[in-house]
């Protein structure tokens, strides 16, 4: 038994062709990344059976929801889904609606309704009616009501689309807690580079109805082939560790594979894993270490490829450590700095990093 | 004196139970044609929901002809009667359900399909997600979502059965106790010039169908409220 969700959707919609394939890891959050229309939503309602495409597979591991013969209904299907209005039912109270697709038997509850109602903040309006509540709150508890159907797999469209950038900040750290705490595979439909960003593992990214390439989240960030490398807001996401943590300068040192960075942050737990975020803007390159600077982070790399990018810029794809086997960086340089410097693939360089961010902010509040 | 009010509540009891069977069978056959009629993506579902509400724009007493040639001895109503040894449906009770219930079908029909459209697909959607299956969404999502539509229609069933007189004369005619409903009784007392008595049963009437609006413009500004 394989542990993958694998996923082959075709079909004609209207005036839109859809031929989508992809197999990605049952764990963790792998985001369906793409422009509005690409057919990212028509995949998740295809894997939910909501769309019922007649050349279409479809397995979460190893249970096959819909092969040439056979097509599971949706409501036997294990799963969760987190609509982009939250859509929870007007005659039911918060409670009504978080317990309608929970099992009768408490027994049957690996997901308990204590511990969801404590991971999204609902204690203080489960009694209350859905349409008195703020859209950010609704979003909790559809979010909520999906996980204690139990799922197997947690479905998500563009869950938080539908609300305002303050609401969004404070859905998303619930949404890592619920990362970081749970061990079910989440699909995320998202348009939002910064939501994936922060919560994907892996991503499969989407053009026109079909797959363009689908992989762990850095390596299609860094992959010179893709046009991620090559948009003003690109970046790479670092899976960091916590190695230390200085109080008095506020800093945090973080190691990730083939480097180390300090970054100034709030205290953090020691050992705790965190994400950093390099924007390619961001990172220069140096033949010697520099000796004086206000860059902290100088790390030592290979020039994997390099690849132009607009007029007289390259992005550069860096390996960290002296074997370039660590992470991937990007680097924006201009070409001219480029030619003088004379760099060439496969040589070794400073990467001078003047900004990472960690991604991953404290821990949310408990309502 | 005494003997005519006895006629009077025999005719309001007949009214009401008449009524009452009319709308428990409207409810139990309008439900599934208005979901059908809300959800299908069939050709001839507007062809369908046309003749349902034919009864709308007919004259109540074309209508009560056919029912008559239809329910009559030669026709296929006569054919049921004979199982349990009648010569007819029409002038009977029960031709009379059978009339009311035809004649007011748009009126429960419209209400509960209209509010099954208003729900739409995400309700539905979202339940089926939760492990639904369909019979158990539409009892718990579906039929509760749509409530008001029930109650309109109910109502507007119940009332308009009430209110009914064309057909009821061309099919049931006026026999006390059978199928003398107030609305017959009250043109009986005008034809007999016992203006009293038809004053009395139609000031009644005035007001009951002036509770049955307001109760129906009351949950429709509910219904309104729920919505937004």
């Amino acid at each position: 038994m394989s542990a993958t969700i694998k996923v082959h959707l075709a079909g004609q919609l209207g005036q839109f062709a859809l031929n989508a394939a992809f197999e990605v890891p049952a764990r963790g959050v792998t985001a369906l990344f793409g422009p509005s229309g690409c057919g990212k939503t028509s995949v998740l309602r295809g894997v939910a059976g909501l769309l019922h495409l007649r050349d279409g597979y479809c397995s979460i591991a190893g249970d096959v929801w819909q092969d040439a013969h056979h097509f599971r209904p949706v409501h036997q299907r294990a799963l969760g889904y987190v609509f982009q209005e939250s859509s929870l039912f007007a005659h039911l109270s918060v409670r009504g609606n978080l317990l309608y697709g929970a099992p009768k038997q408490a027994q049957d509850h690996v997901i308990r309704f204590d511990d969801v109602v404590a991971l999204l903040g609902l204690a203080t309006f489960l009694d209350r009616a859905p349409e008195t509540l703020s859209g950010g709150e609704r979003q909790r508890v559809a979010m909520g009501r999906a996980l204690l159907s139990q799922p197997k797999i947690l479905l998500m469209d563009e869950p938080l689309s539908a609300l305002d950038r303050l609401t969004k900040d404070e859905i998303l750290p619930f949404l890592e807690r619920l990362h970081e705490s749970l061990a079910i595979p989440v699909l995320y439909v998202s348009h939002d580079m910064s939501e994936v960003e922060r919560l994907a593992d892996h991503l499969v990214l989407m053009r026109a109805g079909q797959v363009m390439a689908s992989g762990p989240l850095s390596a299609l960030q860094s992959d010179p082939s893709l046009p991620l490398v090559s948009s003003q807001e690109a970046a790479v996401s670092l899976d960091a560790r916590v190695e230390a943590y200085d109080a008095q300068d506020g800093m945090a040192a973080l190691a990730v594979a083939g480097g180390r960075f300090l970054v100034p942050s709030a205290p953090l737990q020691i050992r705790a894993s965190q994400r950093l975020r390099v924007l390619a803007g961001d990172v220069s390159l140096a033949l010697a270490e520099p000796n004086e600077s206000t860059i902290v982070n100088v790390l030592r790399a290979k020039i994997l490829s390099v690849q132009e990018s607009g007029a007289h810029q390259m992005v550069v794809v860096l390996g960290l450590g002296e074997d370039g086997q660590g992470a991937r960086l990007l680097s924006r340089v201009t070409a001219r700095s480029w030619r003088l410097l004379g760099l060439m693939q496969g040589m070794s360089v400073y990467a001078q990093v003047k900004g990472a961010a960690l991604v991953r902010k404290a821990a949310p509040p408990r309502s | 004196m005494a003997g005519l009010s006895a006629e009077i509540w025999q005719s309001v009891f007949l009214t009401l139970k008449l009524a009452t069977f009319a709308t428990l069978i409207l409810l139990a056959l309008g439900t599934p044609l208005a979901w059908w009629l809300a959800r299908s993506k069939s050709l001839w579902k507007e062809a369908l929901a046309a003749i349902v509400a034919m009864p709308l724009v007919l004259p109540p007493t074309v209508l009560g002809f056919y029912l008559l040639v239809v329910l009559g001895p030669q026709g296929p109503g006569g054919a049921l009667a004979s199982l349990w040894g009648a010569r007819t449906l029409a002038f009977s009770f029960t031709g009379l359900v059978i009339g009311s219930v035809l004649f007011s079908l748009p009126f429960v029909v419209q209400p509960i399909r209209n509010a099954f459209e208003a729900i739409g697909d995400r309700p539905l959607e979202v339940a089926a997600t939760l492990r639904a299956s369909p019979w158990r969404v539409f009892w718990t999502v579906a039929v509760p979502l749509a409530s008001p539509g029930f109650l309109t229609g109910a109502i507007l069933g119940f009332a308009h059965t009430v209110g009914e007189f064309g057909v009821v004369l061309m099919i049931g005619g006026n026999i006390p106790g059978e199928t003398k409903v107030l609305s017959v009784v009250i043109f009986d007392y005008v034809e007999t010039s016992q203006w009293t008595q038809a004053h009395l049963l139609s000031a009644g009437m005035v007001v009951f169908s002036f509770c049955v609006v307001l109760a129906m413009m009351l949950i429709e500004k509910r219904m309104m409220r729920r919505a937004s």
